[in-house]
């Protein structure tokens, strides 16, 4: 698929979940779209493994926005773009945005066929400045 | 370094944050989310169970090794953050480190843990240790010294007020607790050293 992929990445299950529902249901299938959260042994994290699964399964050859929840989630996703490495890594943005809200914006705007660059800065613009 | 003395090393930390994975979730309960003993202790069992294969390889190589194993299996925020300065050793460190060499490879991991953790010396966290170490190591500090500093270090983390990291949220209650982080990197330092020391 040509469109940028999204991929939300929380500290809980459900929310990942619940976040990729609501940008299935609001934006459609036309997005490659992946979600984690859960630190893999049951309680609530995030996993480096997971996230970097979730941008296989969400990869697009224009790129992937990954959203984020806290800190933890953050410092993760950093991780495994860094160990996903070259040349992938260039085409992946971890955006600074509320998790639910950047998902479903980002995702709104990657449907329309916008560049990586578009969908991470109509995420950025949900941020307090 | 032998294999069988990077195999003690592995030991020596699993051994130590097995001893002290109740301290240092019930530190990270007081200002965190209370899973950092857990975590670590995870993953650094993870580590012993391949500690054979990673001492056979290179003393970078096993470095690297470490790193991302620890990277894949603590979970939560402290898996990047000692996987990289694992990691980051390993690239920086020579086969056959001197003292010098070793301390240059610490100030480039440092600086990486800084980045991945966009953190600085002074915000109550594994860098207050840290800091501290790569200084008594540039100084020509003994090996019981160094672990020294490290405590000492860990210490002066109770009164900081954390800037970084879930106990950020706290603010001001985030002061008068030590900073689980340091003090998991304090107790990583003193097993090394005395290991070291040993062999």
């Amino acid at each position: 698929m040509s469109n940028v992929g999204i991929v939300i990445v929380s500290h809980s299950p459900l929310v990942a979940e619940g976040t990729a529902d609501m940008v299935r249901q609001m934006v459609g299938d036309e997005v490659p779209l992946a979600w984690c959260g859960g630190n893999g042994h049951g309680g609530l994290g995030t996993s480096v493994e997971a996230i970097m699964g979730a941008i296989d399964k969400a990869w697009s050859d224009a790129g992937v926005a990954i959203l984020v929840d806290l800190g933890g989630a953050e410092t993760n996703s950093e991780m495994a773009v860094e160990m996903i490495g070259e040349p992938r890594s260039h085409r992946i943005v971890v955006c600074n945005a509320p998790i639910v809200e950047g998902a479903v914006m980002a995702a709104t705007e990657s449907s329309g066929g916008a560049s990586l660059k578009e969908v991470v800065a109509t995420a950025h613009e949900l941020s307090p400045s | 370094m032998a294999a069988a003395d990077f195999s003690r090393l592995i030991a020596a930390a699993a051994d130590t944050i097995a001893a002290h994975a109740e301290e240092l979730t019930a530190l990270d309960q007081a200002i965190g989310d209370g899973d950092h003993g857990l975590n670590m202790k995870r993953g650094f069992e993870a580590v012993r169970t391949e500690a054979d294969a990673f001492a056979a390889k290179p003393l970078p190589e096993a470095l690297k090794a470490v790193g991302t194993k620890l990277v894949m299996t603590v979970g939560g925020a402290s898996g990047p953050l000692f996987g990289t300065l694992f990691m980051a050793l390993g690239k920086e460190l020579p086969a056959a480190p001197d003292r010098s060499g070793l301390a240059a490879a610490l100030g480039k991991a440092i600086e990486a843990v800084a980045a991945r953790g966009k953190s600085q010396v002074g915000q109550k966290t594994m860098l207050d240790v840290l800091q501290p170490v790569y200084e008594a190591l540039t100084q020509g500090k003994t090996a019981s010294e160094i672990a020294d500093a490290a405590d000492q270090a860990a210490e002066a983390t109770v009164p900081m007020k954390a800037l970084r990291g879930r106990a950020s949220f706290l603010g001001e209650r985030s002061i008068g607790h030590m900073d689980a982080g340091a003090r998991s990197t304090a107790l990583l330092v003193r097993a090394v050293a005395e290991t070291v020391e040993g062999i």
